[in-house]
């Protein structure tokens, strides 16, 4: 809402001297937020209204030129020449004299031109910076309606007024005017005003001036309507008029609309002029049928819908109520009798046409926030009056008034209810004189207050926002720093605890967390080649995705992980670790949930519903990596990252957890079949796959453009189980003894598996074991390949003998050699 | 040598008289102190300590001397032992400092040569901030809440008192879920973690929910439509707006420095009653010491704590939200949103692990 000062000066007593930083600090403090302060730029130097005496018309130029002779209040007229068309003689203008600086550091000099010389310049809106208007010259008067010739200019057309845009919230309709913003400042700042809604309406006589139906009550409690006659078609908005549209940033059309806009600017009310000749029949508000179709004033042809309310005539529809009029019936060139409509409407429909036809119009924006009711009637009289005054209009029979509203109940208030919800002592006095200077109606019977709100304030219905009106005008500066007591917490729990010792992990092992958006393409299902039926491919999908390239959501992490990657690479990085953790959206859309109403707590089964119908949202952690794990040094060469390192990151997760995690191969998309790892936690029937890591499928590197050998994981962190309590080992005191072993082993058997051998065959002195060395190739035969193994034996009790040794690794042989592992020779 | 039966005359022992002593240790001092070396010290170690060498071997002719004469050869034969022995262990321990000292010298390294052989990693700012609020909280004795980011219509909107038509619920840009009629949109804010904490467990109630949330907005320079928030949640009896004052704060201070301080402008938010936005006194900031807008708060709406099952005679509320990543813009400098959201490693490594 843009708010000229010098509108509002016209009706609030605003103190003498009061600063633009003042009065934005004023708006501020009572909820209207500056969104800008337009001033025009300064204009120096003479710049005067002139009467035009003579119009020479030049020929013989490329371009029609005229050459005036203008009064600009000197004893003498001067002469000028002006490209401009749109005035004639009588008429008063704007007149920069030679030394005038206008905008754009656009100095004035008499000087020959056209072969006459000029002698200053008439002025456009454009270039008097106070508009963007250079259609023509700016004309403000003419004959006896002008200022006279010589009065200095700036004040008429508003050089030295500043302009406040402010942003009015959903709640306050009734800010979305003069009337609204001047009420709320005057209460601010202490001082009187003017409110301009409160004019008598006269008593027009005779039968209604046209005939009205209204169908649907809900949708439109209130219709009015006055006829007018006489209009002179060509008569222009006076300047006055058309400066404060300007400012407001709403562009002049002709006098029945500007005069329209005007006071919807001044008092809140939309209004609406119909060409009278172009109606046909009498005027029924209904809801549209189906299938029913109506051009709106900027041109566009509508489908309609069975919510959309409309203004009809005998033909159909005339207008979009509430939102926009229609071509048929706007106001032409000859239209000489008008149909001047002020109604109120049902904020929701018209919330909902509005949004349905993407048309947030002037009037819908102010209807669907609230509108006083009280205006519509005040509205047409104010038009009325402006249109009898400039357009010589005059209103024909009565007024038509289709008031169906019903009551509004009053608002019991504790008048102790601000100061327990604020924290500040209000005096019973104070409650009733801020809500008094709000527009409300307050009898007190001690604290017991009844509140009668305003017409134009809708949104205070219920005590908490009477509260809001007390503190929002005591201000918020009041209210004290005070520190409550909360109940002792518990801190975090084990999954928050869980996902910070993750997310830490991984960065100390070198990844660098880089979280993605979740929208996904639906190739990207293909792109991984995920099965036909693998649960991943059943995505959601959004109704109004930002990008139809990604109208789903992700059900792994992979795809934006490696698109994360792929932007690193292509900003020249070579060498990548990069891990996320977040929800992913598995399960598709299943029922809907329900939406009961908020009168009171939904019964239990009805938030089960609602909560069981959200999908599941677990929560994965995911890592890849390309180019070298380690950098080429100093000390060497550079290591490549590959398939072990992403495993590795797997059992970083898991040892975060608290988790033992058990590795197996697997086989899923988008991994390398023969170098993907199956993640495991529990054992035997609780055993439970909770992800894969290792490399990517030469395919899908192929596909996404990412380097070969690729490597990534995917873990739902969500599916590992608590992490036990973890029990402190005994310490053995004794030596340890080490043995080293190593073992020739067929391809088919795992390291693991090797590895969960020993330990069993050690027995009760195992320590330790560790895998130091895999070897292939002569003298292993094919087929099998060499695991060296470091074990530390250690008794609880004593130091260990030759025997003892020799026994450990009897035990151990022995059960090896039952899977067809050997002892390699030379270790005999 | 003598024979046994001679009347002995220690003078006539020339190996033990004084002349032959001093100079057999002249010379072991002359020999050890010139010899340059260690190895050269040890060569000439026999000659002058060794069996065979004058000193020792005069020793042994003492057992021939009377004993009236024995006494006093065998004091001289000692201290010329004594005398080469120092000589010898000075000169050693003088050529093995020397040695140790070179030896130590040529050992230097460059201890600036790099070691980075695992590169750095990082966890994302937005991350480790959401953390560091949660954790004030915490402090406070509040419980972080969690809750989805695909979230049913009700709790987004319906619960917090966003009616079916209110221009609110639209002008927040909100992604739906298909087909229509779902139920199910991408939370446009945290508080649906409000109506999910107090449909959940009765009064008092002091929650923190830091999350992900979602609007239709384009990326740019200022916007993003994947953002975070922190929330918070407090339902108690008697709790007013200088409590919800006082927490923020608390929070401002402990996250922006001692100077912190917040001021609040009226807003309209459908789920608080009365509602403000509120801004931080931010001192350091780079453009110089400001105010900043960070988020909006109030005390929760009547409505609200009644859908939730929470009497709003007996008990009131308050709650608030901020951006995270506006956080996030001006107390580390960040001036461009895409920098936050684009998952550039350069970035997010300049943060490092930051706990």
């Amino acid at each position: 809402m843009r708010v000229p000062v010098s509108w509002l000066a016209e009706l609030v007593d605003l103190p003498a001297g009061i600063s633009v930083e003042e009065l934005d600090e004023a708006f501020v403090r009572i909820g209207f937020e500056v969104e800008g302060v337009h001033r025009p730029e300064p204009t120096t130097g003479p710049l005067v209204t002139g009467r035009v005496l003579e119009i020479e018309e030049l020929t013989g130029f490329k371009k029609p030129i005229r050459y005036c002779r203008v009064d600009v209040g000197e004893a003498e007229p001067r002469g000028i020449v002006c490209g401009a068309r749109n005035f004639a003689v009588d008429d008063a203008v704007v007149v920069a004299l030679p030394g005038a600086v206008l905008p754009g550091g656009f100095e004035i000099a008499a000087r020959k031109t056209y072969d006459h010389v000029s002698d200053g310049m008439i002025c456009s809106v454009r270039e008097l910076g106070i508009g963007e208007d250079h259609t023509g010259i700016l004309v403000v008067g003419h004959g006896a309606d002008s200022p006279a010739p010589g009065t200095p200019a700036a004040d008429l057309v508003g050089l030295d007024d500043v302009v406040f845009e402010l942003e009015v919230t959903p709640d306050r309709g009734y800010a979305m005017s003069l009337r609204g913003i001047a009420r709320d400042l005057a209460a601010a700042l202490g001082v009187t005003w003017r409110d301009p809604g409160d004019r008598p309406v006269p008593a027009w006589s005779g039968a209604p001036g046209w005939q009205v139906t209204v169908a649907d009550p809900d949708r439109c409690d209130r219709f009015s309507m006055v006829a007018l006659e006489d209009l002179d078609p060509a008569a222009p908005s006076p300047w006055w008029l058309r400066r404060r549209l300007t400012e407001c940033g709403i562009r002049s059309i002709s006098l029945a609309v500007d005069v329209t806009n005007f006071v919807m600017l001044e008092l809140g009310q939309p209004m609406h002029a119909f060409d009278r000749a172009a109606v046909t029949g009498p005027v029924t508000v209904r809801l549209a049928r189906d299938g029913e179709e109506l051009t709106t004033l900027d041109g566009t042809t509508r489908e309609l819908t069975g919510d959309d309310l409309l203004i009809t005539d005998d033909t159909g529809p005339i207008g979009l109520a509430a939102v926009m009029g229609g071509e048929n019936t706007e106001i032409g060139d000859a239209s000489s009798a008008v149909l001047l409509e002020a109604a109120h409407w049902e904020p929701t429909g018209v919330s909902r046409t509005a949004r349905r036809h993407r048309l947030p119009s002037e009037a819908a924006k102010r209807f669907e926030r609230g509108v006083d009711p009280e205006m519509t009637v005040v509205a047409l009289a104010r038009a009325a009056e402006l249109l009898a005054e400039h357009g010589g209009a005059r209103v024909v029979g009565g007024l038509v008034d289709v008031d169906t509203r019903r009551p509004r109940p009053a608002v019991d208030l504790d008048a102790g209810l601000p100061t327990r919800l604020v924290g500040v002592d209000y005096t019973t006095e104070q409650v009733v004189a801020v809500l008094e200077s709000v527009g409300c109606a307050v009898t007190a019977d001690g604290d017991r207050l009844t509140v009668h709100p305003p017409s134009w304030r809708a949104d205070l219905a219920l005590p908490a926002d009477l509260v809001e009106e007390v503190v929002r005008l005591a201000g918020f500066d009041d209210i004290p720093s005070v520190l409550p007591t909360a109940p002792p917490g518990r801190g975090l729990t084990e999954t928050q605890r869980r996902r910070r010792s993750i997310g830490r992990a991984l960065a100390d092992a070198g990844y660098v967390e880089a979280p993605a958006y979740p929208f996904v393409g639906l190739g990207v299902p293909d792109t991984l080649g995920l099965p036909d039926d693998d649960p991943r491919r059943q995505v959601i999908v959004l109704r109004n995705p930002l990008s139809e390239e990604e109208p789903a959501l992700r059900t792994t992490l992979l795809p934006g992980l490696l698109a994360t990657l792929a932007r690193n690479l292509g900003r020249g990085q070579r060498d990548l670790a990069v891990f996320e953790h977040g929800a992913v959206f598995l399960g598709g859309v299943g029922q809907p949930a329900p939406v009961p109403g908020i009168e009171r707590r939904p019964d239990d089964g009805t938030v089960a519903a609602i909560l069981g119908a959200v999908p599941d949202q677990p929560w994965h952690v995911a890592v890849a990596l390309t180019g070298a794990r380690e950098p080429r040094g100093w000390w060497g060469p550079g290591r490549p990252a590959g398939w072990a390192d992403a495993v590795q990151a797997a059992r970083l997760v898991a040892e975060a957890a608290g988790v033992r995690l058990f590795v197996r191969p697997g086989e899923r998309a988008p991994w390398h079949p023969g170098r993907c790892a199956e993640l495991v936690v529990g054992e035997g029937d609780d055993a439970r796959v909770v992800g894969y890591a290792g490399e990517l499928h030469p395919r899908v590197c192929a596909a996404l453009d990412l380097p070969a050998r690729t490597c990534v994981m995917e873990l739902d962190v969500d599916a590992l189980p608590p992490a036990p309590v973890p029990v402190g080992p005994p310490i053995s005191a004794f030596p340890p003894v080490f043995l080293d072993l190593a073992f020739v082993v067929p391809d088919e058997i795992t390291a693991a598996h090797v590895e969960s051998l020993v330990r069993g065959g050690a027995g009760d002195l195992f320590e330790s074991v560790r895998l130091f060395d895999v070897y292939a190739g002569p003298p292993v035969p094919p087929g099998s390949r060499s695991l060296a193994y470091s074990l530390v034996l250690r008794a609880p009790d004593r130091t260990l003998t030759a025997e003892d040794v020799a026994r450990v690794r009897a035990g151990i042989v022995a059960v090896v050699e039952l899977q067809g592992i050997t002892l390699r020779s030379g270790d005999a | 040598m003598s024979g046994a039966n001679d009347p002995y005359d220690p003078k006539q022992v020339a190996a033990l008289s004084a002349e032959a002593l001093d100079a057999a240790v002249a010379a072991a001092r002359e020999a050890f102190a010139t010899a340059p070396d260690l190895d050269a010290l040890a060569a000439v170690r026999p000659a002058h300590l060794g069996d065979r060498a004058p000193v020792p071997l005069a020793r042994r002719e003492l057992g021939a001397l009377p004993p009236a004469a024995r006494a006093d050869a065998g004091k001289r034969v000692n201290a010329a032992r004594v005398a080469v022995t120092e000589a010898y262990d000075t000169r050693r321990a003088l050529l093995e400092a020397e040695r140790d000292e070179r030896v130590l010298a040529e050992e230097r390294v460059d201890v600036t040569l790099p070691w980075d052989r695992t590169p750095r990693g990082a966890r994302h700012p937005i991350t480790t901030l959401m953390e560091r609020i949660a954790d004030v909280f915490v402090g406070m004795g509040y419980e972080v809440a969690d809750g989805p980011e695909l979230e049913a219509e009700w709790l987004n909107f319906d619960a917090l008192n966003f009616g079916p038509d209110h221009p609110a619920r639209w002008l927040s840009d909100t992604f739906f879920v298909a087909p229509e009629g779902s139920g199910l949109v991408l939370r446009t804010h945290t508080s649906p973690v409000q109506a999910r904490t107090m449909l959940a467990r009765r009064p008092p109630v002091y929650v923190v929910a830091p999350g992900r949330t979602y609007r239709t907005d384009e990326l740019d320079a200022t916007h993003t439509p994947v953002f975070h928030q922190v929330e918070g949640l407090a339902v108690d009896r008697g709790l007013t707006m200088a409590h919800l004052r006082g927490t923020l704060d608390h929070l401002a201070r402990s996250l922006f420095g001692p100077d912190a301080r917040t001021r609040w402008r009226p807003h309209f938010f459908p789920f608080t009653e009365p509602s403000a936005e509120f801004d931080v006194w931010f001192p350091e900031h780079r453009d110089g010491p400001q105010w900043v807008e960070w988020g909006g708060c109030g005390m929760v709406h009547p409505r609200v704590l009644t859908a939730c099952g929470v009497d709003p005679e007996e008990y009131s509320g308050f709650a608030f939200g901020m951006g995270i990543e506006r956080a996030l813009q001006f107390r580390s400098g960040v001036g461009d949103m895409r920098d936050i959201v684009e998952g550039d490693v350069r970035f997010t490594t300049a943060f490092g692990v930051e706990q």
